[in-house]
């Protein structure tokens, strides 16, 4: 019998999780933000099993983005921002991939982004701002007419109107409403009842969970019901959101996830410099991805030593002094 | 006389603008730099808070992204991207927001984007992040610069985050109730925005540097007839920015 036997049809490995419910041409919402909380395990699982052709969704992207796009799996992208903090102020392999012109993308804003999320969780079509105006968000495209008839991408980019409330002439920007396939979501803590709780910054996780057809949340620790629901002001989903529960310590690894673990600067730094190099980035992936075959056999592989270094203290929800040059 | 780095001279150039009771919106870099510095130095009751969610971290350490674990940290409250901009541009609140660019215009209109057709860029940057919203509703945005005529320039590649569009009023009627460049921040100068045109001019070049040497790296006309010395950053600025604000060096 299951240790978690209210969770026990939920309780997947990330292989499991991929396989189940992820398609090449699913469009997939992010979780996360540059460089923290990247559902990283399940990127890799992705990769690791070959699909294509993804349609990616999200505000500020990083980590998880990036060797999703390297990796050849990712064929159209709406995005606000693709970045590492200080390890690559542009992430590197989309910076690439965008210049060769090997993948689709249209840009919006993390504002933006986010409204569209809520949008989709609100169940309305479209959802006004006033972000935008003027600028070539509005202004450009990136997809193609043909692009628009394509399932689960909006027939216009933006539609700019006047304010039908006040009369007089008072620009408003409507925004569609995103409805992914599915959404990755890293939390720390997942009941045993199947509720999730997300600490530190949530960002846009909860609106893009609850847009999305499917949930996967992958996270640090299962932990016992009398827990999460002894303080339930902290819980940021309840269980019937959530499809697919994969634990996997240091799962967003190498991002942070606060109050686990900060992010891993000699991994980011590697990483930085392998996505500059077709070669080495090939060798990369070889290595950390292809070659091994589960998240465990990748916490092995970083090491006891790399774990420890940028393991947080709990109190402050970082690693003080880890040397992040 | 102290000597001092450009990042250091901007950090205090942009610190020195914000006031008690602004609520600062910090980006990383230079930008984190400012807001912390202008918090222990001139401004203690203002607010650093980030488009994350995380509002009046404690910054014991300086963050290396917005997403940083240290950003949510030692906070009044740990919110999400929604919550964040219901902040910026709220009426009641005087907020100040420091931005970044590879390009900007004569009437601090930002590109973030590309170099080259938007579709198959020349370079590609990381995009807009939070900078179009926040250029879209905050009170006033300080742009940090690399001083170069190739990033001043009369036309932007693309204009990601609107300043005063095309001068005079035309931001007004853009729909944009509020906001607007308020000052720029270079390794060289500090550009401020004609009150009726809304075009760029010097306001303040750092000691030891040239109007000449202004004028050539920018890429577009400048009015220089308003141009003071600024001072430079006192012994007791720099000593809290070097021991309090990054004594890791992670950024000076």
């Amino acid at each position: 019998m299951s240790a978690y036997p209210e969770i026990a049809d939920k309780l997947m490995t990330p292989k499991e999780a991929v396989k189940r419910y992820i398609k090449n041409g699913s469009q997939i919402a992010l979780g996360g933000f540059t460089i923290a909380r990247n559902p990283m395990a399940i990127a890799y699982e992705i990769i690791r099993q070959g699909l294509k052709d993804l349609h990616l969704v999200c505000h500020s992207h990083g980590q998880a983005l990036d060797v999703l796009i390297g990796a050849g799996c990712v064929k159209r992208l709406e995005i606000a921002y693709g970045g590492n903090g200080r390890y690559a102020p542009t992430c590197i392999r989309f910076k690439k991939a965008i210049q060769r012109g090997e993948i689709e993308f249209e840009d919006y804003s993390n504002y933006q982004m986010s409204l569209r999320f809520l949008a989709g969780a609100l169940g309305i079509p479209f959802i006004p701002t006033k972000s935008g105006l003027g600028s070539d968000l509005i202004n450009l495209e990136g997809f193609s007419k043909k692009i628009r008839k394509e399932r689960k991408v909006a027939s216009r980019k933006y539609v700019v109107i006047d304010n039908p409330f006040n009369g007089v002439e008072d620009k408003v920007v409507l925004l569609p409403a995103l409805t992914p396939d599915v959404a990755l979501i890293h939390a720390q803590y997942v009941g045993e009842d199947g509720t999730v709780r997300i600490k530190g910054l949530t960002f846009t996780d909860i609106e893009q969970a609850k847009s999305a057809d499917i949930v996967i949340v992958t996270c640090e620790e299962i932990v016992p019901r009398s827990f999460i629901r002894l303080d339930p002001d902290q819980n940021s989903l309840p269980p019937f959101f959530v499809d697919a529960i994969v634990r996997v310590p240091y799962g967003a690894h190498p991002t942070a996830c606060y109050a686990f673990y900060d992010y891993d600067p000699k991994h980011l730094n590697l990483y930085k410099k392998v996505a500059e190099d077709e070669a080495l980035f090939k060798k990369y992936l070889d290595e950390w991805v292809y070659g091994v075959s589960s998240h465990e056999e990748y916490l092995e592989k970083i090491g006891w030593t790399a774990l420890s270094r940028i393991k947080a203290n709990p109190v402050l929800g970082y690693a003080p002094g880890l040397d992040r040059k | 006389m102290t000597q001092y780095t450009d990042n250091e001279m901007k950090a205090i150039s942009a610190g020195r603008f914000i006031k008690d009771g602004d609520i600062v919106f910090a980006g990383t870099g230079v930008s984190i730099l400012a807001a912390t510095a202008a918090k222990r130095i001139y401004a203690p009751k203002a607010v650093v808070f980030f488009e994350t969610g995380g509002v009046d971290p404690s910054l014991e350490e300086i963050p290396m992204a917005v997403s940083d674990s240290r950003v949510m940290s030692g906070t009044c409250l740990n919110s999400g991207l929604i919550d964040a901009f219901s902040i910026v541009g709220h009426r009641k609140f005087h907020t100040i927001a420091f931005l970044g660019a590879a390009q900007i215009d004569k009437y601090g209109n930002l590109n973030t984007t590309v170099i080259g057709d938007y579709h198959r860029p020349k370079t590609r940057f990381s995009g807009s992040g939070g900078a179009c919203d926040v250029s879209s509703f905050a009170s006033g945005v300080i742009t940090f610069m690399q001083h170069e005529k190739r990033r001043f320039v009369d036309k932007l590649d693309y204009l990601t985050s609107v300043g005063w569009y095309k001068g005079g009023d035309s931001r007004k009627r853009l729909g944009l109730q509020r906001g607007g460049a308020f000052a720029v921040v270079t390794n060289l100068c500090v550009m401020k925005f004609d009150e009726e045109t809304k075009e760029m001019y010097l306001a303040e070049y750092y000691p030891g540097i040239t109007i000449d040497r202004i004028i050539e790296n920018t890429g577009f006309t400048i009015d220089i007839s308003r141009a003071v010395e600024a001072l430079p950053p006192s012994a007791e600025e720099l000593r809290i920015l070097r021991e309090e604000v990054d004594p890791q060096k992670l950024i000076l």
